[in-house]
């Protein structure tokens, strides 16, 4: 429409023009019939004496039908936008409300008034009976408020019992915990302060506090629950109503009080209503948590603790897909596969470097409380969700949904979902009997069942030359003796490590492994594996067939980024993983540590690391930064690797073969060793294995291979320097421990040396 | 004697003994100890306690940990001669909660909460050496999160 405005505004004036020349041209040449006329388009005015010519008409007339019809358009439009944003509300809000079977007094919504919520505490006693559904979803108006009046009632659960005039005090406190809701919350103490009066109806308690938990059920949703602690009995069953998981909040009280006050305020209750104190019956799920942490990692332990050393009484929530709680994940390709004990896939204990044996669990069940106690414990607490999935995640709306469409509200979150192992083409398209036969080595789960697996067959192949397949390789080869079990590795770099140790050393490295029992296939590159008479055929590109029975991928770590997508979180194209900033921040109250984190590391650049000590590292960081501490990626992080008895490193910042190297080494003698290593010094990063007594002394060892011998006396210990236009930022420490602070420090101070002999002098190489 | 040789990018360098003995003119950038950076020890440079630190392990944050922090820090802050007196029923409390984890905090209790307070007056005289255990016990993948090479921490539950 507009382009025909503007073409006929062009055209209009040139056909006028021409038009008028041509006509004026003709009666000249009409009257003079005499010389041709010269046609130049004569400037005229558009209206001609009589106020303009047909053109004219027809012009104004178009334009006039376009500007009314363009008026029109813009009208309707708008009209129509106000309503659909209303339909949208609507709709919402009958979401939330057809939720509330119950409760024909969730409409009554605590904001509004005391009244009304004492007509609410009235009207509840029948209503426990008829609702086991929630009222909580009364709140879906509430929703802003609700978050925060959810938290004061989830908090005031755990108060002690206090009359009702100290009840506002009692909603005091609760604000007090509730920074970001201290508005809602306080709105919310007049109201529950009014409650009290409604309460001692519906309780036979007087307790304060039991006053206090009705009131905050009456709030958010008119929830009638109430807890009695002195009789529970007889709350037990009108209450069977549905409170929400904070039903526990009362367990820390006296009386087992219930927390069904603190499920109204649940925003988006969904979650099984439950009756408060008698009888939890199946596992219930705060609808509500301060802390939410997704993924039970190495990152989100080390979170939680240190949230619950900063935050005093602070309610940490793990939510996790695996069945086992938080654990380590180093021992399960080192030190578990070295143990003595034949139960040891049952019970998971190693030995550590001082001798003494302890689980992968960071903490025994004992440290961890139920869910649903959460919001009852008097002092906090950390509790883990197993088995549950989240699936989609509400940044505006600050809650996640659960694979079994539970919700849970939080007011900071840190997602620590780690990765999934990667998998090669191939294998995934060769089809469900080679996938029978491959592992993908992550889990407890699939430790337990490549345990099994190397006792039962005769032939197993690593594919993958990295930390991880070069760590299993070793375990593997030194259980081949034992076993008659053949263990082949292959990968398409030169050596083992080769993407991480510079080539002289990455070749040596492949020595040692292959003398730990293993066969290694360098420059291999996977074609095609076949399942053919219950054993895998794998074909590489150069031809090389090998026969084996099973296979472990270790082809790197896919980061989970699953939640991205609903949060509407940035992903790193480059490295994977969740987008953060410096302070390990997504958003301004959702965190992403561990491997799934691309961070910005102030000296080193924007990074994701798969290592465990950073997982410890950015698991802490994240925890001190959601209590309010704001502090950048400053503590460089280390990893490390054994691989059999003779070689063994520690490393920190980037270490990648491609960077300019440069090595500084020193003899190596008999007490240059992981095992000696850790004898003597105490602050062993390794487990001792019983098979390295009987591994021979690197001294001895070079008698066995002359040409290898010149290697092995080379690259005994030292330090390997990482460098980036001339500045350090990686550092090997090869066979020399307890140097670690050194090396972070040269890292930290980011300075170009001339002569890194002069910097290699600080680690003193030469003493043990 | 030592040498040097080059292979394509990577220099590597064998060094004797004797070459490394003289002293480093590698230049180190002094830290600051009030750095807000960095890691911060036991105590922090404003003299309170850094419960967020890897050498306490999990006591501050665990189930006991707020008994744990009211005996700790009344022991801190306390001036009586003799250091703690005053404390005994923050400590009393500390162990009656303990006891009933025994899982986690292993009857070890009494020489534990002897070491902490040991070891806590050690450490409040000399800060800088709680600052140099965290990237120690950091570094200790074995014991993970709980690293501590001589503090509370020797159970197997932290």
């Amino acid at each position: 429409m507009l382009k025909c405005r503007t073409v006929w505004k062009k055209l209009a004036p040139l056909a006028r023009a021409s038009s008028t020349v041509c006509r004026q041209n003709v009666r000249r040449t009409g009257l003079t019939s005499s010389r041709i006329p010269a046609c130049v388009p004569v400037a005229h005015m558009s209206t001609g004496p009589a106020g303009g010519g047909r053109e004219n008409q027809l012009y104004i007339l178009l334009v006039g039908a376009a500007c009314v019809g363009g008026a029109i358009y813009t009208y309707r439009t708008v009209k129509g936008d106000s309503q659909r944003y209303q339909d949208r509300i609507e709709e919402i809000s009958s979401r939330s409300y057809k939720r509330a079977t119950a409760e024909p007094a969730t409409p009554i919504q605590s904001e509004p008034s005391a009244v009304d919520a004492t007509e609410t505490e009235v009207i509840l006693e029948p209503e426990p009976e008829a609702a086991p559904s929630l009222e909580p979803e009364a709140a879906p108006s509430l929703e802003p408020e609700a978050a925060p009046s959810l938290e004061s009632e989830a908090a005031p659960s755990p108060e002690e019992p206090s009359p009702p005039a100290p009840d506002a005090e009692v909603a005091v406190p609760e604000t007090t915990e509730l920074p970001p809701a201290d508005e809602p919350v306080v709105e919310a103490s007049p109201e529950e302060s009014a409650e009290p009066a409604a309460v001692p109806v519906v309780e036979e308690a007087d307790e304060p506090v039991v006053e206090a938990s009705p009131e905050e059920s009456a709030e958010p949703a008119a929830v009638p629950v109430v807890e009695e602690e002195p009789s529970p009995p007889s709350e037990p069953s009108p209450f069977e109503l549905t409170e929400l998981p904070p039903a526990p909040v009362v367990e820390s009280e006296p009386a087992a009080a219930e927390s069904p006050a603190a499920e109204p305020t649940e925003p988006q209750p969904e979650v099984v209503a439950q009756s408060g104190g008698p009888a939890p019956d199946s596992l219930k799920v705060p609808s509500h948590t301060p802390y939410l942490l997704i993924g039970g990692g190495t990152a989100s332990f080390a979170a939680a603790r240190s949230i619950r050393a900063r935050d005093p009484g602070a309610k940490v929530l793990i939510v996790t897909d695996e069945s086992d709680p938080p654990y380590m994940r180093p021992p399960l390709s080192k030190e578990l596969w070295f143990s003595d004990d034949p139960s040891v896939t049952e019970t998971l204990r190693f030995k550590q470097w001082n001798g003494k044996e302890r689980s992968i669990y960071f903490q025994p069940p004992s440290f961890y409380i139920n869910a649903e106690e959460l919001n009852g414990a008097e002092n906090g607490g950390v509790a883990v969700l197993t088995g549950k999935k989240v699936v989609h995640m509400d940044v505006r709306g600050n809650k996640i949904k659960l694979d079994d469409d539970t919700e849970i509200s939080y007011d900071k979150c840190l997602i620590a979902t780690g990765g999934v192992p990667r998998n090669l083409q191939v294998i995934e398209r060769a089809g469900e009997e080679v996938m029978k036969k491959t592992t993908l080595f992550r889990k407890i789960e699939d430790f337990k069942s490549l345990d099994k697996v190397s006792r039962n067959v005769k032939s197993i192949t690593i594919i993958g030359g990295g930390f991880l397949g070069s760590e299993l390789a070793c375990a593997l080869g030194r259980r081949s003796t034992e076993y008659d079990l053949e263990v082949v590795q292959m990968f398409p770099e030169k050596g083992n490590m080769g993407k991480v140790l510079p080539e002289y050393l990455s070749n040596w490295t492949t020595e040692k492994v292959k003398s730990e029992g293993v066969k290694v296939i360098s420059e291999a590159l996977v074609k095609s594996v076949v399942c053919k008479d219950d054993k895998l055929e794998i074909k590489l590109k150069d031809g090389r067939l090998v026969k084996t029975d099973h296979i472990v991928a270790a082809v790197g770590l896919e980061p989970n980024v699953d939640l991205a997508k609903s949060a509407g979180l940035e992903v790193d194209s480059d490295f994977g993983g969740f987008r953060v900033n410096a302070e390990l921040q997504a958003r301004s109250n959702i965190w992403v540590a561990g491997d799934a984190a691309c961070f910005y590391d102030i000296r080193l650049g924007r990074r994701r690391v798969e290592h465990h000590d950073h997982a410890v590292v950015s698991g802490r960081l994240a925890g001190e930064n959601m209590t309010g501490a704001n502090k950048p990626y400053w503590h460089q992080s280390m990893f490390w690797s054994d691989l059999g008895p003779d070689v063994g490193y520690e490393a920190i910042g980037i270490v990648d073969s491609s960077l300019p190297t440069v090595g500084v080494f020193a003899k190596a003698t008999a007490k240059d060793t992981p095992k000696a290593a850790t004898e003597k010094s105490g602050t062993g990063i390794r487990s001792e294995s019983e098979t390295e007594d009987t591994a021979t002394s690197p001294v001895a060892s070079l008698t066995l291979a002359p040409t290898v011998e010149q290697h092995q006396d080379e690259y005994g210990k030292g330090v390997i320097f990482y460098l980036r236009d001339k500045v350090v930022v990686g550092i090997i420490l090869w066979n020399v421990f307890n140097r670690m602070p050194i090396a972070r420090k040269i890292i930290k101070d980011g300075e170009e040396h001339a002569d890194l002999n002069e910097v290699a002098k600080l680690f003193n190489i030469h003493d043990d | 004697m030592s040498y040097c040789k080059q292979e394509g990018k990577d220099r590597i360098i064998f060094v004797t003994k004797e070459d490394h003995e003289a002293p480093s003119n590698a230049e180190l950038i002094a830290d600051d100890p009030n750095d807000p950076y960095e890691e911060q020890g036991l105590i922090l440079p404003n003299g309170d306690i850094n419960w967020n630190c890897p050498c306490l392990g999990g006591m501050a944050s665990g189930p006991c940990g707020s008994q744990f922090k009211e005996a700790f820090s009344c022991f801190h802050y306390s001036k009586e001669e003799v250091k703690g007196s005053e404390c005994i029923d923050n400590f009393r409390n500390m162990q009656e909660c303990m006891q009933r984890y025994p899982e986690l905090y292993p009857q070890e209790e009494d020489k534990e909460s002897s070491q902490a307070e040991a070891s806590s007056s050690s450490v409040s005289a000399a800060p800088t050496e709680g600052s140099a255990l965290p990237p120690e016990t950091d570094s200790t993948p074995a014991t993970s999160t709980s690293d501590s090479t001589s503090l509370i921490d020797n159970q197997t539950a932290s």
